[in-house]
């Protein structure tokens, strides 16, 4: 990510900017829309986004069998078959990365607050399995084996652990966020047919230059950039501000206990925030992998960093503040690498939000999801 | 259940080492206190022991030099931002930052164009490092909470790509010729034997633990405990926040430049790939992992944060996998880290927002 956008006029320099800003936006959503219901910071949503790139990859290639070049050239599409690739590969990446989330609340999430279930003591109890399997067996297939049969009793075992209901302090939560997010990367990095170097994914837009905005090259990647992200961030918007369930998610942010005793299905409020976090990360994955046309293990860390400063930058917990930090905070990069270099652009960043938070302590809309500013 | 039933099985899993301890004659304290240290200043020899060699070695690596680059930074680390977590409930994810302020200082002024020995570096380093937190400090610790962590964090990775992009400070080749400790006797600190660095690192723990120990259960401690549990009553009370913040701030910061000298004298040659923010992510699940504001529990965390990857090197890539899942695991399982401190095991600070 380091040199690509470094073009030489202010309004190139604004245009991918912005697009760069849409995406920091979209995975910021996630992160402000759990830290608004649960006041802590995901710190595994950066690898559902890593995941959600992933996502992308499969589908590409194994799905619709694309390769990286055919005869070659990169493998374009036109018409139909591009949209239609393309509108797939968004859902296959939300839908990844939706469920990534999901798991991720299951097992790092909801047995700290106490409310361990079923399901997330199944997933605990594989991954006991399977890192104790290592112990005797570098076959992954015996891996797998082993765990699976070690999953029930464990399980079981979890579950009556569970029971006790116990609430962790704040602190466990960011570790073992921490940990599942060092588990997924690894995993990936660990499993992957590549390992840890770079996948590329296979280029099915052709990235024509659409029109001339003072000088600045108008791709068409960045229109569908920046018409996805709108779009994206107006349905949740919608969604947030009309609907029953988001109406939920607007209570428990606002106070989980009195929601909780007025009816609200806190849990299932917190899975649904997750899911939608979760589904923002994997577009944001999918715009990700069109701008750039790549992905790694690693890939989410810096980017995820990067997000939730631009989350804490428009105020945490804000939806419309994630949009307008992730602007603010890809202009800043963009504007600040051209005249102090390069390797200066994660420095800015941060000057940036030391810069803004030293005169808005709450960031630069405040924090607020549930109240009526959102 | 009643409250005894009730506190029973709250410190049942510690198995009340501690009070059994403190149960003990003095003469027996300190007979036992001298074994324990003792035993500790042997720990390059662990693995000669029987069964314990067999637990605690690293295959792969030399056990001496995970213990003195590793284990030893660690748990002088975790001591330091224990802290800034534990002691003052600040949490600061840029951490790395004051280990690379001391790491960096003594490079500096024992290779190249200054050539001052380590023995002078070191306070020069321990300065240094607390300089960095004041000026991290005073202009950041107004922020609360989360807020404050995302600064620390942009703070760590501030120092790293500056010592990247400096010449002075070696760019990306860093830094190498790294004075060492001055040898006396039979302690030769050289490249080939690691023993005499843990039995000097070991003493720097044993002195950090002794003031630690001293000042948690000063005035100062006590504010930072209030600081901690509730800082707008600790502010209504008459505490100036601000300032013990800054103090721990500084403090941990101190700790950190100490490890981070010792660090560059031990490897004697570092670059800013030694500082990476994922480092700081580490020291700070070294002091949950062992519990949050013990002293012994963020040892304890130190040392397994440090020693599993390296014990189970055999998993080769997976071992970061493993850990990730461990870290996991011990959270959901024991939230108040692996010897909880003591307030918290008996159930005075069970909130779970105030005790960050």
């Amino acid at each position: 990510m380091s040199n690509w956008l470094i073009y030489r006029t202010f309004w190139d320099l604004t245009v991918s900017g912005i697009v760069l800003g849409l995406i920091y936006a979209l995975v910021a959503l996630g992160y402000t829309m759990v830290y608004g219901v649960l006041r802590l910071i995901n710190f595994a949503h950066s690898e559902i986004f890593m995941v959600g790139t992933f996502g992308v990859l499969i589908s590409l290639t194994n799905v619709f069998g694309i390769s990286l070049f055919e005869d070659g050239q990169y493998p374009y599409r036109s018409g139909l078959v591009l949209v239609a690739i393309l509108l797939a590969s968004t859902i296959a990446a939300m839908v990844v990365s939706g469920a990534g989330a999901v798991v991720l609340e299951r097992t790092a999430y909801r047995p700290l607050r106490g409310a361990g279930d079923t399901y997330g003591a199944v997933v605990l109890a594989f991954l006991t399995g399977l890192i104790a399997s290592f112990l005797f067996s570098d076959q992954i297939m015996t891996n797998l084996a082993i765990s699976a049969v070690v999953t029930g009793p464990v399980a079981y075992g979890y579950v009556r652990i569970f029971r006790r209901g116990r609430q962790a302090p704040r602190l466990a939560f960011l570790i073992s966020a921490i940990g599942a997010s060092m588990a997924m990367a690894e995993a990936v990095a660990t499993w992957g047919p590549e390992d840890r170097s770079v996948y590329t994914t296979p280029r099915v837009l052709e990235k024509q230059v659409l029109f001339n905005f003072f000088g600045a090259d108008i791709r068409i990647d960045y229109v569908i950039v920046a018409v996805g992200a709108v779009l994206m961030m107006t349905s949740l918007l919608l969604f947030v501000n009309r609907t029953r369930l988001g109406r939920g998610i607007r209570a428990v942010a606002q106070d989980a206990e009195t929601a909780r005793i007025l009816g609200v299905n806190v849990n299932s409020v917190i899975l649904v925030t997750f899911l939608l976090g979760g589904a923002m990360a994997g577009g944001a994955a999918m715009m990700f992998t069109l701008v750039y046309d790549q992905t790694r293990f690693n890939i989410g860390f810096l980017l995820g960093v990067k997000s939730f400063t631009a989350a804490v930058l428009g105020g945490i917990g804000n939806i419309k503040g994630a949009l307008l930090g992730g602007i603010v905070l890809g202009l800043a990069e963009n504007y600040g690498s051209s005249i102090f270099g390069g390797q200066w652009k994660d420095v800015i960043a941060f000057v940036v939000l030391l810069t803004v938070l030293m005169f808005r302590p709450t960031g630069i809309l405040g924090e607020s999801l549930g109240k009526a500013r959102v | 259940m009643s409250l005894t039933e009730a506190f029973r099985q709250r410190t049942a899993p510690q198995l009340q080492l501690g009070n059994r301890f403190r149960a003990l004659p003095r003469p027996a304290k300190w007979l036992l206190s001298a074994l324990l240290i003792a035993a500790f200043y042997l720990t390059p020899y662990w693995p000669d022991v029987p069964v314990l060699g067999w637990i605690i070695n690293t295959p792969g690596t030399s056990f001496e030099n995970v213990l003195t680059d590793q284990i030893m930074m660690f748990i002088l680390v975790a001591l330091g931002l224990n802290v800034v977590v534990g002691f003052a409930g600040l949490l600061d994810l840029g951490y790395v930052g004051f280990y690379a302020v001391g790491a960096y200082t003594t490079a500096v002024v024992t290779s190249g164009q200054f050539t001052l020995p380590w023995i002078a570096a070191l306070p020069l380093s321990v300065i240094m490092a607390m300089i960095a937190g004041v000026i991290l400090g005073t202009p950041t610790l107004r922020l609360r909470g989360d807020y404050l962590a995302i600064v620390t964090l942009g703070f760590g990775e501030i120092i790293r790509i500056t010592a990247n992009n400096s010449d002075w400070l070696g760019g990306p080749r860093g830094i190498s010729k790294i004075a060492r400790p001055p040898s006396f006797g039979p302690l030769q600190f050289g490249v080939l034997n690691a023993k005499p660095y843990w039995y000097l690192g070991f003493t720097v723990i044993l002195i950090v633990i002794f003031v630690l120990t001293r000042l948690e259960k000063s005035r100062v401690g006590r504010a930072w405990a209030a600081v901690r549990e509730d800082e707008d009553a600790a502010e209504l009370m008459g505490v100036d926040t601000f300032k013990f913040k800054l103090w721990a701030f500084a403090i941990g910061a101190a700790i950190g430049g100490i490890a981070g000298s010792l660090y560059a004298s031990k490897v004697g040659f570092i670059n800013p790939d030694n500082f990476q923010l994922q480092l700081s992510i580490l020291f700070l699940a070294a002091v949950v992992l062992g519990g949050t504001g013990s002293m012994y529990g963020v040892i304890m965390g130190g040392f397994l944060v440090a020693w599993i990857p390296e014990r189970f090197r055999g998993f080769a890539t997976r071992r970061y996998f493993v850990f990730g899942v461990v870290l996991v695991l011990v959270m959901v399982f024991r939230p108040q880290g692996i010897i909880p401190r003591r307030g918290a095991a008996a159930g005075i600070a069970q909130k779970g927002e105030s005790d960050v």
